[in-house]
């Protein structure tokens, strides 16, 4: 039997000490760990519903090894709400129509909230080609891109003190 | 033990079915299904018209592709079971674990988990699911959960029936639709499942919305030795409409009329009749709407513009076409299926006066939930906090039928307003003042909460008397009301790589009265967006009758970047037949997306494919016949 190993992250803004195995899926770890809202419709990278940002960067649990989060940040959709972008991103899909079943919505919301952090005013183009990773079978996207425009504009245009 | 086994040679598609007739397929035959449908006498029409076209067209297997792939969980005993999971149809999966258990309803449970998305894919399968976590629970005495990986989900569960449809129209020298003729035939698998349905929805939409005095339809489902077909919204409609609408095109090139004018004269009317002979009672104003699609889309311009464009266009130039599709959907089940479904749903109010939606209907993403709260707050005059939507559990929940057919907003949700007038009638009883304020109902709910906590109020359906149909015959009125609809494709074809890119799309319907614009306008984008992946992407490869191609990376569905902003516009005319005169949309789009697309590759191409999903493999060598003789 393999020895657990400790990963010590920081988990939706927590410190954590968390115990996986050494192959252990990104995935089944967060899973295990109640965080449900990261899915998994594929397996193999295709699908990006178990997409979560590593060290702000998005990524897909699926493919990722637990280990090689050591030392991470990570968010996932349970910890949106306390992001501003993020939290922009999760009104705006519910206030236009850009959930439909839901199981695309977490990768989705963070996908588009990921896009806002590095481009604050995306054209439709930009966004499409940002969540062309996150399979969606519901909406068409037409209401999805419709969110995301939604979120950029109530956000407004990026703090230029951010910015230097 | 000793087991020998000899392998027979297997029937493997439709065309070998259909060329073969084995009849050691299956124990109905080559044909485990056929229905007849006509009208009129097309025989002598065929000598005496002035152009007859014939064509032939085939669809492939579709598969669902619902992000959330198939989970159950059981618990079982000697004396119950009891189920939850991703599922459409809680009482299909009790039915199914009765008959396997040999339980009664009241010692079997289903409850519906949050689902991930259904379109048809979770209407039957879900029920061998149930039945295997079950087994394995009392087996194991503990409870078992079982959750499909893709490969397994895509190998296992019914996937859209592939198509082979051979056609026949005559028409006079002005272009009129004189006969029709509809050979339809489906691939239905090694087992029967829901596929005489299905064939019986595509058998009554393969006439379209066009009028037409002499009319044959001869439906067939052959056995073939693969997984089973079943449901995928459309439900054997998206197959026979694309057939009608290729034959309209190819009728339109050869008697030298544009497709949207050869459409424009033969639409049906009010007061016509279909090929069942039903009579078309309720308004229709198809000229409006077709018109409606050609301006918003700008059909007219850009056709003549394309047409010039390709004419002219190098050979690293996109190609550009635009293509129009019309087309109907009847709404909920077929014939007598409502009658004999006689489904029930309702309300209850509890202690505290807040009203629950009892339906079985399940949510699966397209609104259910919200419409049904929303249908009660109308009816009842309160605001949505005085109103929740009960989770499916057949513990709880009376039998509404099946979320399937469209069928939910129309006629689940018909009864559930039907319960709230019956409620808010009753607290008129009460006292409450006729034109009294949502705090004020709110207040008399609370009241009557008090003393009468626990009230149902639950409605049964019952057809009305003019429904009329013959089962036997195929006569008579097949839905009790249709939506209607005209969508139009623009697209560009890259001549390098075959590669099509719909640019454009516009689908405008008329669904009756809409309950939700923004949940309508959900789903006809949604459904669209299918239908682009049934016209150009989703293809199912077959191998020794197994899907090759059972992963997310070989069986490819459209993306953000591969889908244009679709434009849904709705013409109400509330003369539908469920609350407040709304009809069904969910199945609609599904009918009328891939024929647009396909009408649009005939003009980009200046050829006609008559086979989806058109692939860059079919489309590359129409564009460089010179690379053919190379």
């Amino acid at each position: 039997m393999p020895e657990p190993v400790v990963l010590r992250v920081t988990l939706n803004g927590e410190p954590r000490e968390l115990s996986c195995l050494p192959g252990e899926r990104l995935l089944d770890l967060l899973r295990g760990l109640g965080l449900t809202g990261v899915k998994e419709g594929c397996g193999e990278g295709e699908c990006g519903a178990c997409a979560v940002l590593l060290d702000g960067r998005l990524v897909n649990s699926c493919l990722v090894s637990a280990l090689q989060a050591d030392g991470a940040t990570l968010l996932t959709i349970e910890g949106a709400g306390q992001d501003r972008e993020l939290a922009a991103v999760q009104a705006a899909f519910a206030e236009r129509g850009g959930v439909q079943c839901g199981i695309c919505t977490p990768g989705m919301v963070l996908a588009a909230g990921a896009l806002l952090k590095r481009s604050a005013q995306p054209a439709e183009e930009e966004i499409r080609r940002a969540l062309a990773g996150n399979l969606c079978r519901c909406t068409g996207y037409v209401r999805v891109v419709d969110s995301v425009l939604a979120a950029a504009e109530r956000l407004g245009p990026p703090d230029p003190s951010a910015q230097e | 033990m000793r087991v020998e086994l000899e392998p027979l040679p297997a029937v493997l598609d439709l065309r070998q079915a259909m060329a073969e007739e084995r009849a050691d397929v299956h124990p109905l035959g080559p044909v485990v299904k056929e229905i007849r449908i006509a009208k009129g006498d097309p025989e002598p029409v065929w000598s005496r018209a002035a152009h007859v076209v014939e064509d032939e067209v085939e669809s492939g297997a579709q598969e669902q592709l619902y992000i959330e792939p198939q989970g159950m969980i059981a618990w079982a005993g000697p004396e119950f079971v009891t189920v939850t999971g991703s599922l459409q149809c809680p009482y299909y999966v009790q039915h199914g674990l009765c008959a396997v258990f040999g339980l009664p309803a009241e010692q079997v449970r289903v409850i519906q988990a949050v689902t991930g998305g259904g379109f048809g894919g979770k209407e039957e399968y879900p029920t061998v699911l149930a039945v295997h976590a079950a087994l394995l629970a009392l087996k194991a005495g503990r409870p078992v959960k079982m959750v499909y990986d893709r490969a397994e989900d895509l190998a296992a569960t019914p996937k859209r029936h592939p198509s082979r449809t051979l056609s026949r129209a005559a028409f006079d020298h002005d272009g009129r639709l004189l006969a029709l003729d509809v050979d339809f035939n489906l691939d239905a698998g090694a087992y029967v499942t829901l596929t005489p349905v299905v064939l019986s929805r595509g058998a009554l939409h393969a006439a379209g919305p066009y009028r037409c005095d002499h009319v044959r339809v001869r439906a067939r489902a052959w056995a073939t030795n693969t997984p089973p077909h079943g449901a995928f919204r459309g439900f054997g409609a998206p197959q026979s409409c694309l057939a009608i609408e290729r034959l309209l095109d190819k009728a339109a090139a050869q008697l030298g009329l544009d497709p949207a004018e050869l459409r424009l004269r033969n639409l049906l009317q009010s007061g016509d009749t279909t090929a069942t002979g039903q009579v078309m009672r309720e308004e229709i104003d198809l000229t409006g709407l077709v018109e409606t699609a050609l301006e918003l889309s700008d059909y007219r311009c850009l056709r003549a513009e394309f047409a010039r464009a390709n004419a002219v266009a190098g050979p690293e130039d996109p190609r550009r076409g635009v293509g129009l599709a019309v087309f109907l959907h009847g709404a909920g089940f077929t014939g007598s299926g409502e009658k004999r479904l006689a489904s029930r749903a309702g309300l209850e109010l509890d202690g505290q006066g807040v009203v629950q939606v009892l339906a079985a209907s399940t949510e699966i993403g397209q609104g259910a939930a919200t419409v049904f709260q929303q249908i009660t707050c109308g009816a009842l005059g309160v605001t949505h906090e005085q109103v929740r939507v009960a989770q499916p559990d057949t513990a709880h929940v009376p039998d509404s039928g099946p979320t399937v057919a469209s069928r939910t907003t129309m006629v689940v949700g018909g009864l559930v307003e039907r319960a709230a007038l019956a409620l808010r009638a009753a607290l008129v009883a009460d006292g409450l003042a006729a034109d009294a304020d949502p705090a004020a109902v709110a207040r008399a709910l609370r009241e009557r909460g008090r003393s009468h906590g626990g009230e149902r109020w639950i409605e049964s359906y019952q057809q009305p008397d003019w429904v009329v149909w013959d089962e036997e015959n195929y006569r008579g009125d097949a839905y009790p009301t249709f939506a209607w609809a005209a969508y139009v494709a623009q697209l560009a074809v890259d001549p390098l790589t075959g590669e099509t890119r719909v640019e454009e799309f516009t689908a405008v319907q008329d669904i009756g009265r809409v309950v939700n614009p923004l949940l309508a306008a959900g789903q006809i984008e949604g459904g669209v967006a299918q239908g682009i992946g049934f016209a150009l992407l989703e293809d199912v490869r077959w191998q020794a009758g197994r899907m090759a191609n059972n992963r997310l990376s070989t069986y490819i569905i459209p993306t953000a970047l591969d889908l244009p902003r679709i434009r849904a516009h709705f013409r109400e005319t509330p003369a539908g037949y469920g609350p407040a005169g709304a009809k069904g949309v969910g199945e609609l789009p599904l009918d009328g997306t891939a024929p647009a697309v396909l009408a649009a590759l005939d003009q980009a191409l200046g050829a006609r494919l008559a086979r989806v999903p058109a692939l860059p493999e079919q489309i590359l060598p129409l564009l460089t016949p010179e690379a053919t003789h190379a």
